[in-house]
C-alpha cells in the first residue's frame, strides 16, 4: 500500500452513468491486475475503492459508474485535479494459473480490471477470450479498447440491443477454455461459478471501510477461513469460495 | 523523558498516540506500513473467549464527518491471540501494549483477563464494556453501575496488571459509571466507545447496516468526547484515556486539556493509515505554537 496524490490527466464519459479517469502518479504499488484504489473525495468520510482498469509507468487507469455521492463528485472533477489515493490494495488475479487459452468474464462494473488482466495475460503469450456483459446497447463500453488489445471479444446484452442477447454465461457455455477469471455483480459470479467448467479465480465486492485491512467491515467466509475482502480478496479461487443466501 | 512523554497508570509512554481497538488489528500487520514502535502504545483488536466471525455485511456506513462501524467483535479467541498473533506482535513491537478484552458474562471477561495476565507484552487491560455491536454483552454492562462494578472487581482479582475500563457514551451519566469502576479498582477509565447510531437506504427502505444498527465514530462525536472525558476527568481520581474522532495534533491536546493522560485514534486509521504517525512527528510543532514546554503539563489544563 502507498498514499500518495495523483493528477487528473483525463475524465470522460464512456456510456450511460460511466466515466474513464486517467491519473498520474507513483503507480509503483499496483503490481497485479484486480487490485484496486482507495479515493479521498472531500465531503466524504470514507475513501471509495475503485479497481484498477490500467496501468503504466506513470499513470493509472480507472473506471467508475455514478451510483452514490462519491462517483456523483468524481465524474464533476476536472483536468489537473488532484487526488489523494491510496494505491496496491487487494491481492489481484494470479497470472500463473491462466493455462494456455483464458477466458476473461466482465460484467458491467466488472469490465474494467479485465482489460489490466487482457494485457497481462497476452505480454505472457496466453490466447485470450473477453466476454463482456451489460444490461443494453447504452451500458455498453471499452469494446473497441479490448479489441485493440487483438483478443477475441464478445458483448453480451441482457435484452438483446447490442452482440448477443443473454448473460456472460451463455457465452461461456459455448466454448472451450483452460482457466477462467470473472468479476462483475455477484448474481453473474454465481452463475459463472456454476457454469464455468475450469478451475476460476472470481472477484467480489462488497462495502468496504478502510480498503487495508484494518477495520473487519468487509470479512465473507471462505472454505479456507474468514477473508477480508480488501486484503486476502477481492479475487477469491473458485474452490474456496461459500456463497450465502 | 522526551517532551511528548506521558504516564499511563504507572508505566511510561513515548507520547499520548494509541491506536484504538479495533482499527489496527494485533498490530504487526500495520508495520509494514509504518514502525509502530513510534506509537505511545496501541490497542489490539477486542478479543473475547471464543473465535467470533461477527456480524453479517454490511458492517459499514458513511455518515456525515464519519461512520458507522457494526463489525461485532471478530476476533479469533484469547487462545489464538495468544498463540498466533501476540509472538508476530512480539517480533515487531518492543513496548507493552494495550490488550482490549471483550465478554458476554462475567466469567468470560476473567477468563479472557487472567490468560492475558500472564503475558508479558501485555502492559495493560483494557476492559471494553460498551461495544454497541453485539447482544446480550458489551454494552450491557456499560450501561449499569452496578454491572460495570462487578465486571471491573471480578477482573482486578485475576490481574496485577492496570485495568482500564473502556466505557460507553450511550447513557445518561456517564460519571455514575465511571466512579463505579473507580469504587470498585478500575486503575483507568477510556471513553467514548462510539455512539449507537443509524442509516436507512431510503432506496430499498431498509437499513445500512446487516445488523440494523452500528457505533458511530469520527469527527462528527469529537465535541461529545471531549464533553465526556471533561465531566469523567472531574468524576474521579484516576487517569482517563481520551477518544472519539480525534484527527489531528491539535485535538489530542484539546482532548488532554480536557482531562486526559493519553489519546486513543479510532476511525481516522482507517481513512488515514498514517494518521498516527503523522500526528506524533507533528505535535512538538503544534505545542510550541502554543507554548507548550512538556505535553504532561496540559492533561487536564481545562479543568
Amino acid at each position: 500500500m502507498n498514499q500518495s496524490t495523483f493528477k487528473i490527466l483525463e475524465n470522460r464519459n464512456l456510456a450511460e452513468k460511466v466515466f474513464f479517469m486517467r491519473l498520474e502518479g507513483d503507480t509503483s504499488t499496483v503490481t497485479a491486475p484486480g487490485q484496486f484504489v482507495n479515493i479521498r473525495i472531500d465531503g466524504l468520510y470514507l475513501r471509495r475503492p475503485i479497481s484498477v482498469c490500467d496501468k503504466d509507468e506513470k499513470t493509472i487507469a480507472i473506471i467508475y459508474k455514478t451510483v452514490g455521492k462519491g462517483t456523483l463528485a468524481m465524474s464533476l472533477m476536472q483536468e489537473g485535479d488532484e487526488l489523494d489515493i491510496l494505491t496496491g490494495l487487494g491481492n489481484g488475479y494470479d497470472l500463473s494459473k491462466a493455462g494456455e487459452r483464458p477466458v476473461l468474464l466482465g460484467g458491467g462494473a466488472g469490465v474494467p480490471p479485465m482489460f489490466f488482466l487482457t494485457k497481462e495475460l497476452i505480454k505472457l503469450g496466453k490466447e485470450v477470450t473477453v466476454i463482456l456483459g451489460f444490461n443494453t446497447e447504452s451500458e455498453v463500453f471499452f469494446e473497441e479498447e479490448f479489441n485493440q488489445l487483438g483478443t477475441e471479444t464478445i458483448v453480451t446484452t441482457v435484452d438483446g440491443s447490442y452482440g448477443r442477447k443473454g448473460f456472460v454465461t451463455d457465452a461461456l457455455a459455448d466454448m472451450g477454455y483452460s482457466f477462467y477469471y470473472a468479476c462483475g455483480p455477484e448474481p453473474m459470479l454465481r452463475s459463472v461459478y456454476k457454469t464455468g467448467t475450469t478451475d476460476g479465480q472470481l472477484s467480489f465486492e462488497r462495502r468496504m471501510g478502510c480498503g487495508f485491512g484494518a477495520c473487519m467491515g468487509c470479512t465473507c467466509k471462505t472454505i479456507t477461513g474468514y477473508k477480508r475482502i480488501c486484503k486476502e480478496g477481492p479475487v477469491m479461487n473458485r474452490e474456496e469460495i461459500i456463497w450465502e443466501d | 523523558m522526551g517532551r511528548l512523554s506521558v504516564n499511563l497508570c504507572g508505566t511510561e509512554l513515548d507520547n499520548p498516540v494509541i491506536p484504538a481497538s479495533g482499527t489496527f488489528g494485533y498490530g504487526y500487520e500495520f508495520n509494514e506500513y509504518y514502525d509502530i514502535n513510534m506509537l505511545g502504545t496501541f490497542s489490539f483488536k477486542g478479543t473475547t473467549r471464543e473465535a467470533r466471525f461477527g456480524n453479517e455485511t454490511p458492517r459499514i456506513a458513511e455518515a456525515a464527518s464519519g461512520m458507522l462501524n457494526a463489525v461485532g467483535l471478530q476476533n479469533p479467541g484469547v487462545e489464538k491471540v495468544i498463540s498466533r498473533e501476540l509472538p508476530k506482535l512480539k517480533e515487531c513491537f518492543h513496548k507493552p501494549v494495550m490488550a482490549n478484552v471483550s465478554g458476554f458474562s462475567v466469567d468470560e471477561y476473567v477468563e479472557v483477563c487472567s490468560m492475558l495476565d500472564s503475558e508479558d507484552q501485555v502492559g495493560w487491560l483494557e476492559v471494553n464494556i460498551s461495544c454497541p455491536n453485539v447482544h446480550g454483552g458489551g454494552m450491557s454492562f456499560g450501561t449499569d453501575a452496578r454491572a460495570a462494578a462487578e465486571v471491573t472487581a471480578a477482573v482486578k482479582r485475576v490481574t496485577t496488571k492496570p485495568v482500564i475500563m473502556k466505557l460507553t457514551p450511550n447513557v445518561t451519566d456517564i460519571t455514575e459509571i465511571a466512579k463505579a469502576c473507580e469504587a470498585s479498582g478500575a486503575d483507568g477509565i477510556s471513553l467514548i466507545n462510539t455512539v449507537l447510531a443509524m442509516r436507512i437506504d431510503i432506496g430499498k427502505r431498509k437499513p445500512l447496516l446487516a445488523n440494523v444498527t452500528g457505533g458511530l465514530s469520527g469527527p462528527a462525536i469529537f465535541p461529545l468526547a471531549v464533553r465526556m472525558v471533561y465531566q469523567v476527568a472531574r468524576a474521579v481520581d484516576i487517569p482517563v484515556v481520551g477518544m472519539g474522532g480525534i484527527t489531528s495534533a491539535e485535538d489530542v491536546i484539546e482532548m488532554m486539556m480536557a482531562g486526559a493522560t493519553a489519546v486513543e485514534i479510532g476511525a481516522a486509521n482507517l481513512t488515514e493509515p498514517y494518521i498516527c504517525r503523522n500526528i506524533i512527528e507533528e505535535l512538538p510543532d503544534v505545542m510550541d505554537r502554543y507554548h507548550i514546554a512538556e505535553i504532561k503539563d496540559i492533561i487536564g489544563g481545562a479543568l
